[in-house]
């Protein structure tokens, strides 16, 4: 009995051993190359900077032509509500034409004409005002047409207001956003940019690693040792999940910090279903360079299989359930997906189980799946 | 030896057949019935030409591969069957020893003392053995990746030693290594099968090497001709070796050449200023006499293994179709020996530092055209580095150099017309297909047209590649892939050829096939400049020059050098032994100290 | 001259056969622009077709009943559920059951039937904060509906002022109509550049690289005979890419196809220029490829692609200046669906060619800085 304890013990201590001298020397080669910094610190940097500050939903400083046909106050009165807005820029012209040719060259999206009619339109309680946007941007016209429908309700209101009469609306929508009161779009911004972070270095730089082995012969040598396939894997995983464990530390600090996200649940658990999310990644990344063997193969399907795919089809750009059912369907085989339901949750709503529990199960199984299948991808026989 | 009574064989392999499917389907018999043993403490080397399946065999052997058929049992283990275990008690190292190049020397070492679990005490008694024995000491610190090829080869070594394996299995170990490094190599293994009884199993396309080991095994296309001591197989070839001494006035590779054409002529090679000839049966017996040695000195001269080799390979392969006959489209402009007033290629003075370290310094030399100028020496010595500045890829620091009258590098793409290039390691496009290749190097040096078809038509004629035409140049044989190199390089016709290290890993067959081409190209005018590791080709030129450290230390003909070597009693003297001496003179080593590898065991 | 023409040829014909000739390779370049071009056409839209939301209706009297209905006859929300407790609408919300909640008030019908205005609420899940307000958006034109016919039904006054409103150029307002034609110029930047950024690099890690520097090339010879066939094989992909949008998503296309074409090349010329670059500092493979991709990242982010230009901050919008596919994104959309000839596009045209020159100076200095 004590000898077959001993045993074990034996050759648990030797595959530690040699797994931490791989992951030495992995860690050494992470340091050594130019590029994993890029990936791991330089590429986060640059993505924190860019969604933290440079990129927004919110529209703001919209150029409209506002088309005054007619002379009188309350049309000029109209316009001023344009003019002051915070969210437009408005260039008031005199005839349509001009304001066309402001649509057509991209100096505004939208034109809001007050056709000479208006004060007598007006008088007689059934005036029109008519609205062009630019459909190009389909989405920012749409929130265009809103703004502008607004600024014009707002004249009404006041007028109203003023005792010039007008009805009053029947029902009126009073809307909240929770999580987010204030609609920001880095609210959902910045976890989204966690998953990419995290996608990139968890599945670009090891997509690479085992095919580089391959394509070097490093490998032959060292598997005519004690070495286990899984200790090799283990050597290759532990550098690249401490290197994604930086990349989010920083982006937790930033998100924090620099754009003062709303932290609501538990920063414990939102690092655990993150470290589920890197192992898939970079179960991923080692399953591609294995079955691969090529780097320039390994990168082409990379660069195919993760950045895109967790920008557009992760649900962190676009609503997953008004995409068409094939569409929608390959989303769920994404681990992308899972992932960007967890962050939001947990940044904005909370430790909410309902949703972490099976998300984060999901995630689990899918590390576990992708891990075997890299196991199974590296075996020790060549050819 | 010291094996009285004949221990347990390490390995033991009963009709092993491995097949590999090929990129048309096809199935390739990469071995195909092959049977063998190695005692323990021996060292067993395979030999053969290119596909023989030594790789394959000792990818089987480390458990890296499966076989089809047959029984391999190392150590005691069916290999097939649980390669784990014998990867755990024995080392391997591969063709292409795969060093992380961004670790340095001490971070290798340390890296496999690890995955083989060498103790941190055992570590203070096997380095200092380990660095005094590969030389690497002093350069611990310095990255694998910057280490010369012959250090990489050392540290390869010292890496799978660093806790003695109970076999060690090395996949030729020698390749692009100098003689120098050659020589240290062999004496650290020798030595560690003398004192330490460990047993190896390597292969080899040197065949001298053959020599020091105690069982040889010569393989061809997956099946080995024959087993047993060096002797042995050089026995095959006794009493039909000769040196023949060419008559005066003619070189000693124009009667080569001319022996290799006859087929009463097994082999042919230049050595020492005469011709190593192999007959197919020994003169006196010999039912008519051999037309090419007709006028011709002879005389039996014992048998080297090369001898014994060549003669079995002769009795399976079918002899060569025909010689390469160079035939150049148009007649050469001026024949060799009949000298211009300036030097075809021209260098004086040459420098070329990078950074604070010298590669080249002060190097001259001149080339006459239609020569075969050698330029030989160990690892590191400057000599690629004076190629790719002839060449015009790399600046020179000071100095002059012409080829055809120009500098190539100001000269542009007027001067790089006149000159080919083969560089050291296979450098065409391996995804392309044979033709595809040609087509391109034909377009990129202006041929079209009729020409270009002609010239592509001639390569493929020429080097015998129309059976390959369509295949991709990636997955030719070796030498085929060398001669795509050549006929590359040959289209436009180039008045000057720059071959680096063109033989490197070939065959014997190959090699000579190689040397053939170049020495009828060099009869039609053209000037070819060859670096090489093999001594015994540096017999093929007109003149060599041996570098080390950036300086040349001698220059002249074969027999000029030859004569600056150290003899040994009852040795015959080698272009080697003469490099050797030369390289270690300069280098202030006593050459009397270190004991010659050649004196077995 | 023509040798120089002749020289270059040959090397775009290998460059061409190395990378077409190998099925995998083919094989990757070809397909995934189409498959991605599907794929996210699709996926990348912001308009809603499916919000699921749940009714808390206290009021349970036949005007709310006619609002639901309206909302579920709008075709874009269906409900999950009819809440009874104010306490569930967190569960639904927290647990994205649901996007949003309706709120109806005990006192609706009685504050319509007195004629004062009466409120609903909306709850909606900001967690992504763009879905939801959309979402709203749409209750409040289901909602602005319902008011217009029960104004009209119970005789109120009609509203003092309407505003009608026409889309230029896509009727509809589809996202997809401005995504797509972005996207074709968006998958030709990545493949030309990443190709161009590997396809030297790959050469000087087979060593082929010095036979081409030994044959008689010059520098400038090999540039062009390098990014050609790159340049190819991204217009083939955004041909493909062109034919999907026009075939599969039927999007018409008003322009004409010379001044997208033209666009395309000039914007390829700037790409090209910076592969090339990122293979002149490139030792590896690996190292090309990374540096591309963080070449890409930003390129694609400040482009407009998916986060409107304008809604950036004024200092970031400057950087977006040098930014290549910005413009491209620019014109494909004009051209695609505005119709726009050169005398619009040429202001996007300028800058590429710009942007072409600088990026194609430095990697020729570059480039010829590492060869010598």
């Amino acid at each position: 009995m004590t000898g077959v304890a001993h045993g074990l013990r034996d050759r648990v201590r030797g595959s530690l051993r040699r797994t931490w001298a791989l992951v030495r020397k992995e860690t050494r080669q992470v340091v050594r190359d130019p590029s994993s910094i890029a990936v791991g610190v330089v590429l986060p940097l640059i993505l924190i900077l860019l969604f933290g500050y440079g990129l927004s939903l919110d529209v703001q400083h919209v150029g409209v032509a506002v088309v005054l046909e007619d002379p009188a106050p309350e049309a000029a009165e109209l316009a001023a509500g344009f003019q002051l807005s915070p969210s437009f820029s408005a260039h008031v012209v005199r005839s349509m034409s001009d304001a066309e040719h402001l649509l057509q060259t991209g100096d505004v999206d939208g034109i809001v004409r007050v056709r000479s009619d208006f004060t007598r339109r007006l008088a007689l309680g059934d005036v029109t005002v008519q609205l062009v946007v630019n459909g190009v941007d389909g989405n920012r016209a749409r929130i265009i047409e809103g703004y502008s429908q607004g600024a014009i309700g707002e004249w009404a209101a006041r007028r109203a207001a003023e005792g010039f009469g007008g009805a009053v609306e029947p029902v009126i929508v009073q809307d909240r956003m929770w999580f987010n009161e204030a609609n920001d779009s880095h609210y959902f911004l910045v976890p989204g940019l966690i998953v990419l972070v995290m996608t990139l270095i968890g599945a670009l730089l090891t997509s690479m690693v085992m095919a580089r082995e391959w394509e070097r012969g490093t490998l032959e040598a060292m598997f005519v040792t004690p070495v286990r396939p899984g200790e090799i894997l283990l050597g290759k995983i532990v550098p690249y999940f401490f290197l994604g464990m930086i990349g989010l530390a920083l982006c937790l600090l930033s998100a924090k910090f620099l754009f003062h996200i709303p932290f609501r649940g538990s920063v414990w658990l939102l690092a655990a279903t993150s470290a589920l999310y890197l192992l898939v990644a970079l179960a991923a990344g080692l399953s591609i360079s294995s079955a691969t063997k090529s780097q320039f193969v390994a990168s082409q399907i990379t660069l195919v299989a993760t950045f895109l795919p967790a920008f557009l089809l992760s649900g962190f750009m676009f609503d997953l359930r008004s995409m068409p059912t094939p569409v929608r369907l390959l989303t769920y085989i994404l681990p992308a997906r899972y992932y960007v339901t967890l962050l939001q949750t947990i940044f904005l709503a909370g430790n909410v189980w309902g949703i972490v529990l099976p998300d984060a199960a999901v995630l689990a199984t899918m590390a576990a799946l992708l891990l075997l299948l890299a196991r199974v991808l590296t075996r020790k026989t060549l050819a | 030896m010291t094996a009285a009574t004949a221990p347990a064989p390490i390995v033991r392999g009963r009709d092993i057949a491995k097949q590999f499917r090929g990129a048309a389907g096809d199935v390739v018999h990469a071995l195909d019935g092959v049977s063998f043993e190695i005692a323990a403490g021996s060292l067993t080397a395979l030999v053969g030409p290119d596909g023989a399946g030594k790789t394959t065999l000792l990818r089987l052997t480390a458990g890296l591969l499966v076989a089809n058929s047959g029984s391999l049992q190392v150590l005691d283990i069916d290999v097939a069957h649980d390669p784990q275990a014998v990867q755990s008690r024995i080392a391997y190292m591969p063709q292409r020893f795969g060093l992380y190049e961004d670790l340095t020397v001490q971070e290798n070492l340390d890296l496999y003392a690890d995955l083989r679990g060498v103790s941190k005490e055992e570590r203070r008694t096997t380095y200092p053995g380990l660095m005094e024995m590969t030389a690497l000491g002093p350069f611990t610190r310095r990255l694998a990746g910057e280490l010369s090829g012959g250090m990489k080869q050392k540290l390869g070594l010292a890496c799978t030693l660093v806790r003695s394996p109970e076999l060690l299995v090395l996949d030729e170990p020698t390749v692009g290594v100098d003689p120098l490094s050659r020589r240290e190599l062999w004496e650290i293994l020798l030595h560690l099968v003398r004192d330490q009884h460990l047993t190896v199993m390597l292969s080899t396309s040197y065949l001298d090497e053959a020599q020091w080991c105690q069982h040889v095994l010569v393989m061809h296309e997956g099946r080995v001709l024959a087993q047993g001591a060096p002797n042995d197989i050089s026995g095959v070839a006794a009493g039909r070796s000769y040196l023949a001494e060419p008559p005066a006035g003619q070189k000693a590779r124009d009667l080569q050449a001319r022996l290799l054409d006859d087929a009463a002529v097994v082999d042919a090679v230049p050595e020492g200023g005469l011709v190593r000839v192999v007959c197919a049966e020994p003169l006196e017996h010999a039912a008519a006499p051999i037309q090419s040695l007709e006028g011709v000195k002879t005389t039996l001269t014992p048998p080297r293994f090369e001898d014994g080799f060549m003669i079995l390979l002769r009795r399976v392969a079918t002899p060569r179709s025909a010689a390469p006959r160079m035939t150049m489209d148009e007649p050469a402009a001026a024949p060799a020996g009949e000298r211009g007033a300036e030097a075809e290629v021209a260098v004086s003075d040459l420098v070329r530092k990078f950074g604070t370290f010298t590669a080249v310094d002060h190097v001259s030399f001149e080339v006459q055209r239609g020569e075969i100028f050698g330029l030989l020496g160990p690892n590191g010595a400057g000599k690629t580095t004076t190629f790719r500045m002839l060449c015009g890829l790399l600046s020179a620091t000071a100095g002059t150099l012409r080829v055809t009258g120009v500098d190539v590098r100001a000269g542009g793409a007027s001067a790089r017309r006149r000159i080919g290039y083969v560089a050291q390691k296979f450098s065409l496009y391996a995804q392309l297909s044979v033709t595809e290749n040609l087509d391109f190097f034909a377009g990129a040096y202006g041929l079209k047209g009729d020409r270009k078809r002609d010239r592509v038509a001639w390569a493929l004629r020429q080097f015998e590649l129309q059976p390959f035409a369509t295949e991709q140049s990636g997955r030719l044989p070796g030498g085929f892939k060398q001669r795509l190199a050549m006929a590359a390089a040959l289209l436009h016709e180039p008045e000057t050829l720059f071959l680096d290290e063109p033989t490197s890993g070939a065959d014997p067959q190959a090699r000579r096939d190689f040397w053939r081409r170049i020495t009828l190209l060099a009869a039609g005018g053209v000037t070819a400049i060859v670096t090489t590791h093999f001594m015994e080709e540096a017999e093929y030129c007109d003149r060599i020059a041996v570098m080390d450290a950036g300086h040349i230390l001698a220059q002249g003909t074969p027999a000029e050098i030859r004569r600056r070597a150290r003899p040994i009693p009852g040795h015959e003297t080698t272009m080697e032994d003469a490099f050797i001496a030369i390289v270690e003179t300069s280098r202030g080593v006593d050459p009397t100290e270190r004991s010659p590898v050649t004196e077995s065991p | 001259m023509l040798a120089a023409l002749y020289r270059i040829l040959a090397l775009a014909r290998k460059e061409l056969l190395a990378v077409l000739k190998d099925r995998r390779s083919r094989f990757s370049l070809l397909l995934p622009p189409i498959l991605q071009c599907l794929v996210f056409g699709y996926a990348a839209t912001y308009d809603l077709t499916s919000v699921p939301y749940a009714v808390l209706d206290q009021s349970r009297d036949p005007a709310s009943h006619d609002l639901l209905a309206a909302i579920d006859g709008s075709g874009v929300f269906h409900r999950v559920a009819n809440l009874d407790r104010a306490a569930d609408i967190a569960t639904y919300i927290n647990e994205q059951r649901v996007v949003l909640v309706i709120q109806i008030g005990q006192d609706f019908e009685r504050q319509l039937a007195s004629g004062k205005s009466a409120e609903i609420q909306v709850i909606a899940d900001g967690r992504n904060s763009n879905t939801a307000g959309t979402a709203t958006s749409y209750v409040g034109a289901v909602v602005g509906t319902f008011n217009a016919s029960w104004r009209a039904a119970h005789g109120g006054s009609g509203p003092a002022i309407s505003v009608t409103s026409r889309a230029w150029y896509n009727p509809n307002l589809e996202t997809r109509w401005a995504f797509i034609p972005s996207l074709i110029v968006t998958l030709t930047l990545n493949q030309g550049l990443l190709l161009t950024a590997m396809s030297v690099v790959r050469e000087r890690e087979d060593g082929t690289f010095d036979q081409l520097l030994v044959a008689p090339f010059r520098p400038v010879e090999i540039m062009i005979g390098k990014t050609l066939p790159s340049m190819l094989v991204a217009i083939v992909q955004a041909t493909n890419a062109l034919l999907v949008a026009e075939l599969w998503f039927r999007i018409p296309f008003a322009g004409s196809f010379v001044t997208l074409y033209v666009g395309i090349v000039v914007f390829l010329l700037a790409t090209v220029g910076i592969g090339l670059f990122v293979s002149s500092v490139s030792a590896t493979m690996q190292q090309a490829m990374i540096y591309s991709m963080v070449a890409i990242m930003p390129f694609s982010l400040l482009s407009g692609l998916t986060t409107p230009l304008s809604s950036m901050p004024r200092s970031l919008q400057y950087l977006t200046l040098i930014n290549p596919l910005r413009y491209a994104i620019d014109l494909a959309r004009r051209v695609y669906l505005e119709g726009a000839g050169f005398g619009v596009i040429v202001s996007d045209l300028w800058p590429m060619a710009l942007i072409a020159t600088v990026t194609l100076s430095a990697a020729t200095w570059m480039f010829r800085r590492r060869v010598q």
